[in-house]
Order: C-alpha cells, then sequence, then structure tokens
C-alpha cells in the first residue's frame, strides 16, 4: 500500500471529515503531458486532414493567398482545438479532462466541490502567467514549492487538484469479507485480489506474489518448491474462514 | 473473545456493507450529475451519507492502510459534495453567471473601472500631446508600414479587404484583442504594475497614432474607421485593465484575509468580468473585419453601430439584457474571506 499523500481536510455536520488527498507535481505533469499530447494529436489530426480536403491531393500546404475557407475550416478549428481545449473541456467535464481521467486526477473547489465556471476559466486563463517564461516554468515552481502544490491560476481560482480513486474497491471488500480467517483486511483485500487476477498476471510474477503472501501470513512455510497450483491451492486455504470468524 | 478476534470479527461486518456502498456511490454521481429528478432518491442521499461516514470512521481505524477505506474516502467526499452543492448543470451556472455574478462583479470593480479608464485616457492624451509638439516621436509607436502609408496622404486601412477576407481579418483581430485583454488582466499578478504598463502604453499609441493621422489631414478617416469597433473595444480594454487591477491591489493591500485570500477573491470575482470582455470582443472583432473597412457603410450607420454595440455591452455588464430571464435563487459568487 502506498504512502498517503497530503490531503485537504474539509469539515462535515456527521463529525467525521472529508479527506481529499493532494496531487504533487508528479501527477500534475503526468496530466498536463496526457493532455498536451492529446490536443495536438487532434489539431494536427484536423489540420492534416483538413487541408487534405482542401488541396484535393496529398499535399498539407496552405493556399499561396489568404482563402474564408481554408482559414475558417482549416486553421481557426486546429487552433481552437488546440488553445480552448482546457477552458472548454474542465468546464463541460467539471474540472476534469481526458489526461487528468487517465492520471486520476481531477479539479476541486476548496470546499471539495466541483469548481464553478467562473472558477474554471479564471484558472486557465492564468496558464499566461504559469508558463512564463517557457515550458509553464514559473507554474512548475510554484507547484513544487506551495504546500499544497498549486500553480497561480489554482490561487487565483480557489482550486486544487486531488487524486481521484476508482472505484473496483467494493467487489474486492466483498471478496475480502469472505476470507477474513487468520488475515488481517489488509491480507484479505490482497488474497483476493490476487486470486481475481490470478489469470491476468505472468506465471513468475502471480508466482512470486502468492509466495510473499503465504510466507507473510503463514510464517515458517516453505513455499520455493511449490508450483503454480499448489501455490493457488495454499492461497485459497489461507484466505478460508478460520475459527476466528464470528 | 481476544482483541485480534474482535477487530477481525469487526472488520469483517464492515467489509460485508460494501455493496452499500457501492449503491450510495451510484446514487451520489447519479444526483450529482443531475440525471435524476426522483425525490425518494434524493431523501436516499442523507441516509447514505450518515452511512458512509460511520463506515468510514470505523475503517479509518480498523484498517487504515485497506483499498477499502480508499474507496470509502472517496464515496464519502461525493456524497458530501452532492449534498452540500446540489447537482451541477451547465444551463443554471451559465445563467447564474451572467445574470447575477457579472454584474455584481461589474458594481464591485466600478471604482477600478474609472481608475482604468482615467489612466488610459492620460496616457493617450500625452501620447496625442507628444507627436503633436515632436512628430518625429511617431516612430516609437507606430509600424514603419502606417508612417509610410499616412505620408503618402493613405491610411493604412484603406484598400484593407483587397489583401485579407474580412473573416479572416475578424478572426485575426478578435484573437489579438482577447490575448491583449487577458494579459491586462494576468499581468495584475504582477502587483498592478502589469497591468498599468498594458493600459499606459496602449493609451498611449492610441493618442500618438491619433495625433500623426490629424497632422497628414487624415483623422477624420481613421475616427470613420474606428467608430464602429472601438467604443467597445477601447471600453473592453478599460475592462480588463479594472479587472487586472484589482488583482494588483488585493496583492498590494490584502487586508486582514491575507495576501493569497485576497488575491483569490479579486482574481475570480473580477475574472467574470473576463468572460464577457471576450464575448464583447468576439463581436467587436467582426465589425473590425465586415464594416470598419468597408467603404460602403456611411459614417452614420457606423456610429450607429458603434453606439449600439456599447448600449448593448452596457446592457450585458449590468444584467439588463436578461431582463426576461428570472434570476436564479442563489449565487456561488465568491465571498470575502
Amino acid at each position: 500500500m502506498s504512502e498517503a499523500a497530503p490531503g485537504l481536510s474539509v469539515d462535515s455536520v456527521t463529525g467525521i471529515d472529508v479527506s481529499l488527498p493532494l496531487a504533487g507535481p508528479g501527477a500534475r505533469a503526468y496530466a498536463f503531458t496526457l493532455d498536451w499530447h492529446v490536443r495536438l494529436v487532434l489539431a494536427l489530426g484536423w489540420y492534416a486532414a483538413g487541408a487534405l480536403l482542401y488541396n484535393g491531393q496529398l499535399s498539407l500546404a496552405p493556399p499561396l493567398l489568404s482563402d474564408v475557407r481554408w482559414f475558417g475550416l482549416v486553421v481557426v478549428p486546429a487552433l481552437a482545438l488546440y488553445f480552448l481545449y482546457h477552458p472548454i473541456l474542465e468546464v463541460a467535464l467539471r474540472g476534469s479532462t481526458p489526461g487528468k481521467r487517465m492520471a486520476g486526477v481531477r479539479v476541486v473547489a476548496r470546499d471539495g466541490s466541483a469548481p464553478g465556471v467562473g472558477a474554471l476559466l479564471v484558472r486557465n486563463v492564468f496558464r499566461l502567467i504559469d508558463s512564463l517564461p517557457v515550458f509553464y516554468g514559473l507554474g512548475l515552481a510554484l507547484v513544487v514549492l506551495t504546500r499544497e502544490h498549486v500553480r497561480c491560476g489554482d490561487m487565483a481560482a480557489g482550486t486544487l487538484l486531488v487524486y481521484e480513486r476508482t472505484g473496483s474497491e467494493p467487489a474486492l471488500a466483498q471478496h475480502a469479507a469472505e476470507r477474513l480467517g487468520r488475515l488481517d483486511a489488509t491480507g484479505a483485500e490482497l488474497v483476493a485480489e490476487l486470486l481475481g487476477r490470478w489469470q491476468e498476471l505472468s506465471a513468475p510474477a502471480r508466482a512470486e506474489l502468492a509466495r510473499r503472501l503465504i510466507v507473510r501470513y503463514s510464517p515458517g512455510s516453505t513455499v520455493t518448491e511449490l508450483d503454480d497450483a499448489q501455490l493457488r491451492a495454499r492461497l485459497e486455504e489461507l484466505g478460508r474462514p478460520a475459527a476466528a470468524t464470528p | 473473545m481476544t482483541t485480534d478476534a474482535q477487530q477481525q470479527a469487526l472488520a469483517a461486518a464492515l467489509l460485508k456493507r460494501a455493496p452499500l456502498w457501492l449503491q450510495a456511490d451510484a446514487r451520489a454521481r447519479r444526483l450529482g450529475r443531475g440525471r435524476t429528478e426522483d425525490a425518494a432518491d434524493a431523501l436516499h442521499l442523507a441516509d447514505d451519507y450518515r452511512l458512509l461516514a460511520h463506515d468510514l470512521a470505523r475503517a479509518r481505524v480498523l484498517m487504515p492502510a485497506s483499498r477499502a477505506r480508499e474507496f470509502l474516502e472517496s464515496a464519502y467526499a461525493r456524497a458530501h459534495a452532492t449534498l452540500n452543492h446540489g447537482d451541477w448543470r451547465l444551463g443554471s451556472t451559465l445563467r447564474t453567471l451572467f445574470v447575477i455574478e457579472l454584474p455584481a462583479a461589474v458594481r464591485w470593480l466600478a471604482p477600478y473601472i474609472l481608475w482604468a479608464s482615467l489612466v488610459f485616457a492620460l496616457a493617450a492624451l500625452g501620447g496625442f500631446l507628444l507627436v503633436e509638439r515632436y512628430p518625429e516621436l511617431i516612430a516609437l509607436f507606430a509600424s514603419p508600414d502606417l508612417i509610410a502609408s499616412v505620408e503618402h496622404g493613405k491610411l493604412w486601412t484603406e484598400g484593407l479587404l483587397n489583401i485579407v477576407p474580412s473573416a479572416v481579418l475578424s478572426v485575426q483581430i478578435l484573437a489579438n484583442n482577447i490575448v491583449v485583454s487577458l494579459f491586462a488582466y494576468c499581468a495584475g499578478f504582477l502587483f498592478g504594475l502589469g497591468t498599468l504598463y498594458i493600459l499606459g502604453l496602449n493609451g498611449l499609441m492610441l493618442g500618438a497614432v491619433f495625433a500623426f493621422v490629424r497632422a497628414h489631414g487624415l483623422g477624420g478617416q481613421l475616427f470613420s474607421f474606428i467608430v464602429a469597433h472601438g467604443c467597445v473595444e477601447l471600453s473592453v480594454m478599460c475592462l480588463s485593465g479594472a479587472a487586472g487591477a484589482a488583482v494588483g491591489e488585493a496583492l498590494v493591500r490584502p487586508g486582514s484575509a491575507g495576501r493569497v485570500a485576497a488575491f483569490r477573491f479579486a482574481a475570480l470575482r473580477s475574472g467574470v468580468v473576463l468572460i464577457a470582455c471576450a464575448l464583447l470582443l468576439v463581436g467587436a472583432g467582426l465589425i473590425e473585419g465586415y464594416v470598419s473597412p468597408n467603404p460602403a457603410y456611411p459614417l452614420p450607420v457606423r456610429i450607429a453601430i458603434g453606439v449600439g454595440y456599447w448600449l448593448l455591452m452596457l446592457a450585458l455588464l449590468t444584467g439588463r439584457l436578461w431582463w426576461f430571464v428570472r434570476a436564479p435563487a442563489t449565487s456561488d459568487a465568491p465571498r470575502p474571506a
């Protein structure tokens, strides 16, 4: 289990605070890089397709004289895809973009809710400052130096980038609940997950993971000689409810 | 029963509630996206919220490092956001933005708009007087092509449509103006100095070019060219400058809230005006591409377009444009920290 990320704590009427783990510079840079590739491919793809259709031959060259059709159907949409990608998608997807989704992060207001349209647009307008002097230098420096890992646009808009957990856990928890015998909750989850993914993993990888789990929860066991089927059987035995289960 | 066995039993009992968590999370997602109007569903959310809070509190103690706890954190945060902030619909959000937040932001910015307009007007006057007194200084403010054209008795705008089509011209102009306007706002980040510089420079250039053109007997033609789009374009320059000045002042004089909080409040509140500025500049760009360089439009028509568009701008900024829209009951406009 990974070390818990620093988080934002929001008070709740139930007395149990809402905890949102903040995304750091790595997750931010990863999401930005993914988004940059997506918008670049979209913009270039549009330009190339538009240019090929406009020219009617295998050429991407612009016309010699200014032409409204070329400008309106090829150049403007390509530039719009590139420059309006973040503001439009963040507004439409409530603080998310394809890159952020892939990186498992999203933009939230400081109370944990989805930011308003104004906040998202202000956040994006300040990219003009964050991108100075080159390659988002100022924005990156601020993300590294600030406690909440925010760039200038986030400071202005009152937004934060937080990790978004995806939801295969309840099914896993159900399997884990059935396996709570001599295992603790974490161990039961790990055994349940490993058995669930047994066929997806390569034989050496699942054998290594199985051996580690068996040694951890059955100290003194000899596991080096066990083959694939025997390892799986031992894992299932380990996860079987024991006398301790009420 | 030993403590370990007791913990195991409690964890098992907790994990068996997983299907309930999944239902609660699905309901919070559904309601958060506004995809259901079912009142019973909404009522259930309050129960879900309590259930998730209860289970999360136990999971934090019994199995802090588990993925079940992580899922509960996420589901609880989603239920909290949905319950406390309602659903999120683009239409109602935009309506709140234009009907409530924009007029409120303009009212709040009124003193800044006055000061920004004054700075711009003084800079324009300064540029005008400077070039009128020392004509050779025009080289500091205008390109050699513009100077050569005016010295030959022709405005650089003449025959513009023979070189560039209106649509192309419009898009080039509006894109440039929007970028300048956004920069005037963002430059407030430099304690307001960047905004002051952009406002001053643009005012100086406008005044200097007017003085130079007037000295060559082309002042009337330049006025005729500018009037249709210029009323709104120059007003928007002052508006975005005012927004930048508000951001700058929040950083210079943050008050008791602290610098970051004051900056956030000013940027968020004044930033709403930028959305209107961008929309207005699209219209001004189209006028500048289609009407201003076209000699077929006589001066009275140009004045009517310029003044009419300026009045439309006032109606948009004061919220009077939406007189037929019922004001939303609540606003999520930022409040002072």
